[in-house]
């Protein structure tokens, strides 16, 4: 009972958080919007039971895609409301696609049938959650059966790092950096004179 | 060797080694590490293809079915790292010139190398798509490395957002295809797949065809084209050299596997798509090309061209078909290469130059270029005995004996419009009045690629032995035989 409750509970907080996320005028409450989203689909995790994902949908997406976001929508100057100005024309012809597709989509997944083999040929079957922890049962499957993808995604991340670098890094002429090693090797001599000041007059420094 | 368990997985574990090594070599090393590092790049990539050439044969999965090798995927990756191998080494002096040499050029080119290996080496939907990501992701960035130039910008941007667009197509065609087996892994799908051979269910079908329509983008094959000529005149001209070489075959590898392995059982519903892609390729690429002043453009219209008549031997369906296309992309891979070796000299005044008519009487200004690229452009025409006819052969007897008819007379009428473009270029070169000569070549790079590539072409008829049989063990292999 009690769960029914709290799972209605996240779940009305997440579809309200979705909505103002595309409704909100300012971008910055969308992204605010969307972190109260992610904390709720937190919270539809735990109550299935699924902690590990619950706390990675924290970590990850708030602490970090959600932080990303908010440089973003704060450093790029996108005026939303001009983008949004449109709407109101485009609509019509959006909608008209939009139909189109739902109704290809329901003529596809109307005649969807699963192939008889599946249940022999399933890639891996979810195991019994009594037998095993769900956060072993996901390393499991991601550093022994999946381990060459997932090293392969890590080189494909580091080709879009490198690749940034690449395409923005500029060394530009006249700019000061910190150079620590200079600084603890500076010596007194280099920073401190002393200078008699005669009585009104200033110093040449 | 043989007690090392991931022997069959030593070309990308050299690679990903040395791709990592010599990014740390890079950026650590004082003064300018470019010249390096590539010439480290180039020697890697040999030693990878000699680690795939040398390998045995049998088929061998590995990482919980995730990866094969086998006699295909040795055969594609031993060009493809020759391939990328001759891009390097054309682009060193070009990059140089033009002031964008750096050293990640190369340690992209070999990740992009890698990406390549691991997509024909792919036994899974995932492994499939990391390695098309891992490649495209690279090649994104080596089309805009020239980051001042509007163009190259305008170029890598163009490429990264089509090409996201067909790795949407992909995973959703692939989502499908998993949704009906339950499988991503392929021998799964394709016991599954026995079951249907009748007619896929309808689903499977619309999963196929998004699948078929994101590789025949990678591969630029019509209509999925669009992309290429535009891509291929704003690049930098070695990163043009190098994508209408290596990614190419790769793609193609990678479409003949996915469609004669998993879903093997359902040639009749795949077939059609083919042979419309191919036929439609075929044209656009002789006819759009005809009208192009730009000789990148040119290559572009005619690599279109091309992937449409290696696709004939794919619409075949059997192991002659797919050999048919091993030998073509083989041999389109290096007499593109010669050409582009001609491309990169056309240099006047210390400015390079790319339209057609900068060609004329290049036969009198520079005799050895003209001869170079009249060799490739024969062969690209098939006229025999050229190493091109050699292909065209291979395609259009496969789908002869499958039956396809049609498909083989449009392809040839088609050769026959080709003909005309790349017979002008012989033209312009040999009959035109001169225009003032090329800048004199500054490195030995092109000149050194033009020539094995124009021997090659030249001679292949002496010798097609070594090259077909190794291409008739590799489609063997991808039957069971």
């Amino acid at each position: 009972m009690l769960q029914t409750i709290v799972f209605y509970l996240f779940s009305a907080v997440l579809i309200g958080g979705a909505t103002m996320v595309v409704v909100a005028r300012n971008p910055v409450h969308s992204v605010l919007f969307l972190i109260l989203c992610f904390f709720n689909a937190a919270g539809l995790f735990v109550l299935m039971g699924a902690e590990f994902l619950a706390m990675l949908l924290v970590v990850v997406y708030v602490g970090a895609v959600a932080v990303l976001f908010m440089f973003v929508v704060m450093m790029l100057d996108v005026d939303f409301a001009k983008l949004r100005s449109g709407f109101a024309n485009y609509l019509p012809i959006g909608a008209a696609i939009g139909l189109v597709l739902v109704a290809e989509l329901i003529l596809v997944f109307g005649a969807w049938t699963v192939s008889p083999a599946l249940p022999e040929a399933m890639a891996l079957p979810i195991p019994d959650p009594s037998q095993i922890h769900n956060t072993k049962a996901l390393g499991l499957v991601l550093y022994d059966d999946y381990v060459y993808v997932f090293q392969a995604s890590g080189l494909v991340l580091l080709v879009a790092m490198v690749g940034a670098i690449v395409l923005t890094l500029r060394e530009r002429e006249g700019v000061k950096r910190q150079s620590i090693a200079r600084q603890v090797a500076r010596t007194r001599a280099e920073g401190v004179a002393v200078v008699s000041v005669e009585s009104r007059k200033g110093v040449d420094v | 060797m043989n007690d090392f368990l991931l022997a069959p997985l030593l070309p990308e574990l050299i690679l990903a080694a040395s791709g990592l090594t010599l990014l740390m070599v890079g950026a650590f090393s004082k003064g300018d590490p470019t010249r390096n590092v590539n010439f480290l790049a180039i020697a890697a990539l040999l030693v990878a293809a000699l680690a795939a050439a040398t390998q045995s044969p049998d088929r061998t999965t590995l990482m919980s079915g995730m990866f094969v090798a086998d006699a295909f995927s040795g055969f594609a990756k031993v060009v493809i790292f020759l391939a990328t191998a001759a891009a390097l080494v054309l682009s060193d002096d070009y990059n140089r010139r033009e002031g964008f040499a750096r050293f990640e050029y190369p340690v992209l080119t070999i990740f992009a190398a890698l990406g390549m290996s691991m997509m024909v080496s792919a036994n899974d939907l995932i492994s499939l798509y990391l390695g098309l990501e891992l490649q495209s992701l690279s090649l994104y960035v080596l089309a805009s490395i020239r980051r001042d130039s509007p163009r190259a910008t305008e170029a890598g941007l163009k490429y990264f957002v089509l090409g996201a667009l067909s790795s949407g197509m992909l995973l959703y065609g692939a989502s499908l295809i998993y949704g009906f087996s339950g499988a991503t892994n392929f021998e799964t799908i394709a016991g599954v797949m026995t079951d249907h051979s009748g007619g896929a269910p309808i689903g499977v079908v619309f999963g196929i065809v998004f699948v078929s329509a994101a590789l025949a983008f990678k591969v630029s094959a019509a209509p999925f084209h669009m992309w290429t000529p535009d891509v291929y005149e704003g690049a930098p001209t070695p990163v043009t050299a190098f994508f209408a070489a290596a990614p190419k075959l790769a793609a193609m590898a990678l479409l003949v596997r996915v469609l004669v392995e998993p879903l093997g059982s359902l040639v009749g519903d795949w077939r059609q798509i083919v042979v419309f892609v191919a036929i439609l390729s075929m044209l656009i690429g002789s006819f759009a090309a005809i009208a192009q002043t730009s000789i990148k453009r040119l290559m572009a219209y005619s690599s279109i061209g091309h992937v449409g008549y290696a696709l004939v031997g794919l619409a075949a369906g059997d192991e002659t078909g797919v050999r048919g296309v091993l030998v073509y992309m083989a041999i389109y891979v290096v007499m593109n290469l010669g050409a582009f070796a001609v491309i990169l000299s056309m240099k006047r005044d210390g400015k390079m130059v790319e339209t057609i008519g900068d060609l004329a009487g290049l036969a009198r200004t520079r005799p050895m270029l003209a001869g170079g690229l009249g060799i490739a452009m024969f062969s690209m025409a098939g006229i025999p005995p050229l190493a091109g006819f050699f292909g065209k052969l291979y395609v259009f007897l496969a789908a002869v004996s499958a039956g396809l008819y049609l498909l083989a007379v449009i392809g040839v009428l088609a050769s026959v419009v080709g003909a005309f473009y790349y017979l002008r270029i012989v033209k312009i070169m040999y009959f035109d009045e001169p225009v003032p000569a090329f800048d004199a070549a500054e490195g030995n790079g092109p000149a050194a690629v033009l020539a094995v590539s124009s021997v090659f072409t030249l001679l292949f008829f002496l010798l097609p032995g070594p090259l077909v049989a190794a291409a008739t063990t590799a489609a063997a292999s991808l039957f069971g035989g």
